[in-house]
């Protein structure tokens, strides 16, 4: 009997080896467990019909001997990255019917390494939320509690992997939608540098803070599915190679703490307490932790909601029922597109585009977004400054635990969720959410997460941080 | 903002919305707007590092070589088939005249 519930990539890597069960009852296992549990989350939106194909395939290269890093491990997708010849909608309606003509880059890698695309999870409508409230195809539900949200947008690879239905699984992160979710389910969520990860055939949503990045059980496993999927990409021109940024810099297990910063954002007693517990394990682990003052972090999430619906509504253009997905017919061509996209799109989708047309139009354009890019570029280069003096920078993940839903029907409340992941995205920064503690609210106990964020190009050091704390909390 | 305004941006992003939904956008759209507001004015007192790449400083040609292209035709169809509406290999739109 396999136990998915303790299975991790390293550890099913050795049983696969060792002939303990095969990558077939691996993932005859995956598919079970999603057959029993994904009634209640609804994590999954599509199991692949050739997941027990492609792990004969697996098991076939494990019998020649071949090592590979994901050789017979399955792993689940977010709804937005393609996978050639299968369903992609990214949650929305538009493309309920579309059919991906190619691979992602992040696809193709890890069928190099073995892994088995066993099929793909829910998200919120184009990425675009932070509960998985907004997918078109219904809400997934937070594993440890049902009432609640798994957290978003990419609610359903978190809660995949939470719920032991699979070992591991990608989503992708604009604003904190890898981090945010795993902090809610309770799992590891890692976001890459911007363009250690290909974007190409990942859905776009905000092409200069998108990126690809794991779930997982463990840091080590994060790194693992982390190292398969990066690199330079011809297809991607914002890709960079593992040495565009200098490494030279000597980890001097130095955390720092923007406590000002923290401490303003209405974060609860438990998230505040488990901030504190964090400090002294790291400190227990012969860390040095000090306070650091980043004033300008707390513009990040107002810099986000103008860059990000400006490269939304943008991004977006594309969908015009002409050249693929959901066509509505209306009296001539320019009704086509009204119809289309008034229909195609879900509510969140269409606001954040029509707020996107609004912070670019003439007049408008160098009040928001010519100052947001000013603002990027203060936040990134204090943040960096910080990293001339400190390895990390520590903060909750979330100001709270996994909230119920509907609870946030107001939108810029949800936006406030995503206040202490923006500021990776806005610098590109790596950064990591890890489980630590939990929240006792209302006889459940809810997890929460702890997030470290390196220099651009540091995930050597971020890993080496969360393998240790990983090991601590153990 | 007001209604009037928000139907003006959703013609111009090519979407149909109701006039119940223009109307609760522009009370949605003012509560975002004073939010990200307080980003407007700001000025970058010691500009230290260049923008592009956080510090790697210059421009560089990301775009391949052009030439070797695939053999002409041979995605088409992968593509077309995503089409809502084809004559041969051409996207069919309605005409604009």
């Amino acid at each position: 009997m396999i136990d998915l519930s303790t299975l991790t990539i390293v550890s099913a890597r050795e049983a696969l080896k060792a002939k303990k069960f095969s990558a077939k009852e691996l993932t005859q296992a995956c598919i079970d467990a999603i057959k029993t549990k994904d009634k209640d989350i609804r994590a999954f939106l599509e199991v692949f019909d050739n997941a027990l194909i492609q792990a004969d395939f697996a098991d076939k290269k494990i019998a020649e001997g071949i090592d590979l890093p994901l050789l017979g491990i399955p792993v689940a997708l977010k709804d937005n990255m393609l996978v050639a010849n299968h369903h992609a909608s990214a949650g929305s309606k538009i493309l309920e019917n579309f059919i991906s003509p190619y691979d992602s880059t992040a696809v193709k890698k890890l069928q190099e390494a073995g892994a088995i695309i066993i099929g793909r999870t829910n998200c919120d409508e184009f990425a675009m939320g932070s509960s998985t409230e907004n997918s078109a195809y219904g809400v997934t539900k937070n594993p440890i509690d049902i009432s609640r949200v798994p957290g978003g947008s990419s609610g359903g690879s978190a809660a995949a992997v939470a719920a032991g239905m699979v070992l591991a699984s990608y989503g992708s992160d604009t604003g904190g939608s890898i981090r945010q979710p795993a902090a809610f389910c309770g799992v590891v969520g890692f976001k890459p540098t911007y363009g250690r990860v290909s974007r190409s055939g990942l859905i776009a949503m905000a092409s200069s803070l998108d990126q690809i990045g794991p779930f997982a059980k463990t840091a080590e496993d994060a790194e693992i599915l982390y190292n398969v999927v990066k690199g330079h990409d011809a297809m991607d021109s914002t890709t960079i190679a593992d040495n565009t940024y200098s490494k030279d810099k000597q980890f001097n297990k130095t955390i720092g703490v923007p406590r000002a910063f923290v401490e303003s954002e209405g974060i609860t007693k438990e998230v505040k307490e488990n901030l504190e517990a964090t400090i002294a394990k790291f400190k227990a682990l012969g860390y040095t932790v000090k306070d650091v003052d980043l004033s300008h972090l707390k513009y990040s999430l107002a810099v986000y909601y103008i860059l990000m619906p400006a490269e939304v509504s943008s991004n977006l253009a594309r969908f015009d029922g002409v050249k693929y997905g959901l066509h509505v017919d209306g009296a001539n061509g320019i009704e086509d597109y009204f119809k289309s996209r008034g229909q195609g799109f879900g509510r969140e989708t269409r606001r954040r585009v029509i707020l996107g047309t609004y912070i670019l139009s003439s007049g408008y354009y160098d009040a928001y977004y010519g100052t947001a890019l000013t603002m990027k570029k203060m936040i990134t280069d204090e943040l960096r400054k910080a990293f001339k003096d400190v390895d990390l920078i520590l903060t909750p993940t979330t100001p709270t635990p996994a909230f119920k839903f509907g609870e946030k029907s107001d939108p810029l409340s949800m936006y406030l969720a995503d206040i202490f992941t923006v500021p990776a995205n806005i610098s590109g920064c790596p950064s990591i959410s890890l489980p630590s503690g939990f929240a006792s609210v209302e006889g459940k106990q809810l997890p929460l997460g702890i997030q470290l964020t390196a220099d651009l190009g540091r995930e050597d050091n971020l890993f080496a941080a969360s393998k240790e704390f990983g090991n601590e909390v153990k | 903002m007001n209604k009037a305004e928000v139907l003006k941006l959703a013609t111009l992003a090519r979407i149909e919305v109701s006039d119940a939904e223009a109307e609760s956008l522009s009370h949605e759209f003012e509560a975002i707007l004073n939010y990200v507001g307080e980003v407007k004015g700001a000025t970058d007192p010691s500009p230290a590092l260049p923008l592009e790449r956080g510090g790697l400083g210059g421009v560089y040609n990301v775009f391949r070589a052009d030439e070797n292209p695939h053999e002409s035709g041979i995605f088409t169809e992968a593509i077309l088939k995503e089409a809502p509406a084809r004559e041969g290999d051409y996207l069919k739109v309605k005409k604009i005249l």
